[in-house]
């Protein structure tokens, strides 16, 4: 088992820098979700961990041993790919035994380990087929069961899922997560899905254009992002950000908009009149309430369990989130009340929290 | 007209549009067939018969008798060992090459490598006959005159086939490559036990394409092989031309049974060929 930590890591391309000096740390035993728009250099930096691409510079650890200039298999590490990559020409059974008969093990050693890894991901029937003749979820499983043959102290995953239907890529979250629990290894997952990140990560690191924006527990970072980025990012439907002025009425700080319209900010917030700030409401916090602004519907999705909808409120375009079926219709309005104590604010100019 | 006749009548455009295609086509595979049917007929013909005047489209008298002589004649069954010989070791050291310098062309990032693919491409230039007398000078410095090396190894060095299976490794996910890293495969052992057993079907064609080329080699090994017991196939069935008769059926049955090699290797290879792997079939997409 083993910790991995980053520090200060760059990476360029020529004269193009992809990551700007990144630090993080993965605790032994650890699930760690990088999340991040595509093209943040979530995969680059997984690949350094890897030993697949060189590092530019900084440092990567693994175990307390400086990996920077150890080839893939030195590093003691496992690899899921999002395409897979299984070998087209071997079966399952010689796609998962490849890495232990480069590592010269016997061959009673190596049918034991296959057979207890195909038995973990229920596999034992598959052993003799191609990957031509496995279904998508079956090759999944095949990737994975490669990964932990050979028992690494680290799992890197790169979008796994991503070639999947819907149904199958949550049951295989699922799974990830159970064999994280059954193996105890530090695991290191990228996906640009924020959805799988929130339910998956023990922690998460949300990166944007080669930069760390925040790293912490799921809900750390749902209830407190550090920034405008995060906060709109992480979370669906998207928080709402307004943005507008301080203003001081009545000895209450209030956010007017362009338009005009005001908005009670929290009590809290630290803010001096004038400033230009984004304030950031997320969709199940605005409440229906009779007493509240005016909304006019524009966009109604019932999900089934919720109500999605999309509200015209003064000048701004806001979601919603309802429980059930509220009694909203196209071209009628309706009133809510943005519960401002949960909400945040940001700082116009460098989206920091306020 | 009704839909029904209309569908007829399209019926019939297609049908009289297919006899037009395959006429043509059966007419493109006779001209084609046509100098292998000679070759044949002309192979049981009596050598009088072959020069007779007017040509007779099937022979008078089959002569069955052609092909054990020629066989007899000449020491046929030596000029087919050489044959093997000159032509397995040309095309096994072309493969084996050609699988290292088309790698290291496709995987290998070292300085110069683009700027030297493109000299090894610009040689392909050249027309062979103008490297003919270089070359035989330097076997000849080399001492390799009638030597099996001196005809061999010139030809050896596969310039295409180090193009076609750079082509055809480059079409190789690099994630499969990168799997097999991390799965702690050297360079060699991932040339070996990846890309060589995905790339069959071009590994197939270059040896098909080489050992024909090679097995129907005139110029060269008649240059190179001076002595008669060393003659090609190709080299050894001139020597029933003399000055003073030229034996036509002769040579016609003697190309007959050098073709069988070639066409046996042709079907052996042709699965190979066609039923590659679909490389896609351990990637993500389905
Ligand atoms: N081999 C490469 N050469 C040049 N630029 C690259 C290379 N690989 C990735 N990049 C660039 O690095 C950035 C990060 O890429 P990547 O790590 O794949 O993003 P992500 O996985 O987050 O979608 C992208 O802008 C991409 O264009
Ligand atoms: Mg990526």
């Amino acid at each position: 088992m083993a910790n991995v930590t980053i520090t200060d890591v760059v990476k360029n391309y020529g004269s193009l820098e992809v990551l700007h000096g990144v630090s993080a740390s993965v605790a032994d035993g650890e699930f760690v979700v990088l999340v991040g728009p595509s093209g943040c250099g979530k995969s680059t930096l997984l690949r350094m961990i890897a030993g697949l691409e060189s590092i530019s510079d900084g440092e990567i650890e693994i175990g307390d041993r400086v990996v920077n200039d150890l080839e893939p298999k030195e590093r003691d590490i496992a690899m899921v790919f999002q395409s897979y990559a299984l070998y087209p020409h071997m079966t399952v059974r010689a796609n998962m035994a490849f890495s232990l008969k480069l590592a010269r093990r016997s061959k009673e050693e190596i049918d034991q380990m296959v057979n207890r890894a195909a038995e973990i991901l229920d596999l034992s029937a598959l052993l003799d087929r191609y990957p031509r003749q496995l279904s998508g979820g079956q090759r999944q499983r095949v990737a994975m069961g490669r990964a932990i043959v050979r028992n690494p102290a680290v799992f890197l995953f790169d979008e796994p899922l991503s070639n999947l239907d819907a149904k199958l890529r949550v049951q295989m979250r699922g799974e990830i997560k159970a064999l994280h629990q059954r193996l105890g290894a530090t695991m290191i997952y990228v996906t640009h899905d924020q959805m799988e990140a929130m339910t998956m990560g023990d922690r998460i690191v949300v990166m944007r254009a080669g930069v760390i924006e925040q790293m912490g527990t799921p809900l750390e970072i749902y209830d407190t992002p550090a920034n405008s980025f995060v906060a709109s990012f992480i979370g669906s439907p998207s928080m709402n950000l307004i943005d507008g002025i301080v203003q001081n009425r009545d000895g209450a700080s209030v956010l007017e908009t362009p338009d005009g319209t005001t908005w009670p900010l929290p009590a809290n917030a630290r803010v001096t009149a004038g400033a230009a700030v984004q304030l950031g409401i997320r969709p199940e916090h605005i409440h229906l309430d009779p007493a509240g602004l005016v909304a006019e519907p524009v966009i109604i999705e019932p999900t089934g369990a919720d109500t999605h909808v999309q509200m015209r409120v003064g000048q701004q375009v806001l979601t919603g989130v309802f429980r059930d079926r509220p009694d909203i219709a196209l071209g009628d309005t309706f009133h809510v009340r943005p519960d401002t104590s949960r909400a945040h604010l940001f700082d116009k100019a460098s989206g920091q929290r306020l | 007209m009704t839909t029904k006749a209309k569908a007829k009548a399209n019926e019939r455009r297609t049908l009289a549009l297919d006899i037009l295609n395959h006429g043509a086509l059966t007419l493109v595979a006779l001209l084609f067939l046509f100098p292998f049917f000679w070759m044949l007929t002309n192979a049981v013909r009596s050598n009088a018969e072959v020069l007779a005047i007017p040509v007779r489209i099937l022979p008078n008298v089959y002569e069955w008798g052609n092909f054990a002589q020629a066989w007899t004649q000449l020491p046929f069954g030596r000029f087919f060992l050489n044959s093997v010989i000159v032509s397995v070791s040309v095309t096994v050291i072309t493969v084996f090459v050609s699988s290292l310098s088309g790698y290291a062309f496709a995987r290998l990032k070292f300085p110069g490598r683009d700027q030297l693919l493109m000299a090894y491409l610009a040689t392909l230039m050249v027309p062979g006959i103008m490297l003919i007398i270089p070359l035989y000078l330097i076997v000849n410095a080399m001492g390799m005159v009638n030597t099996f090396q001196g005809v061999i190894l010139p030809v050896a060095f596969g310039t295409f086939g180090s193009f076609l299976l750079r082509q055809f490794f480059l079409s190789i996910p690099l994630e499969l490559e990168e799997a097999a890293r991390i799965d702690g495969a050297s360079r060699l052992r991932i040339l070996v036990s990846i890309i060589i057993p995905l790339s069959m079907p071009a590994i197939g064609l270059l040896s098909l394409f080489t050992f024909i080329a090679q097995w129907n080699n005139f110029l060269w090994p008649l240059i190179v092989m001076t002595g008669q017991d060393n003659a090609t196939l190709p080299v050894g069935l001139t020597l029933f031309q003399t000055q003073q008769r030229t034996e036509w059926n002769f040579i016609m049955a003697g190309a007959a049974l050098s073709m069988i090699p070639g066409i046996i290797l042709a079907i052996v290879l042709q699965k190979l060929i066609y039923n590659s792997i679909s490389l896609n079939a351990g990637m993500g997409g389905r």
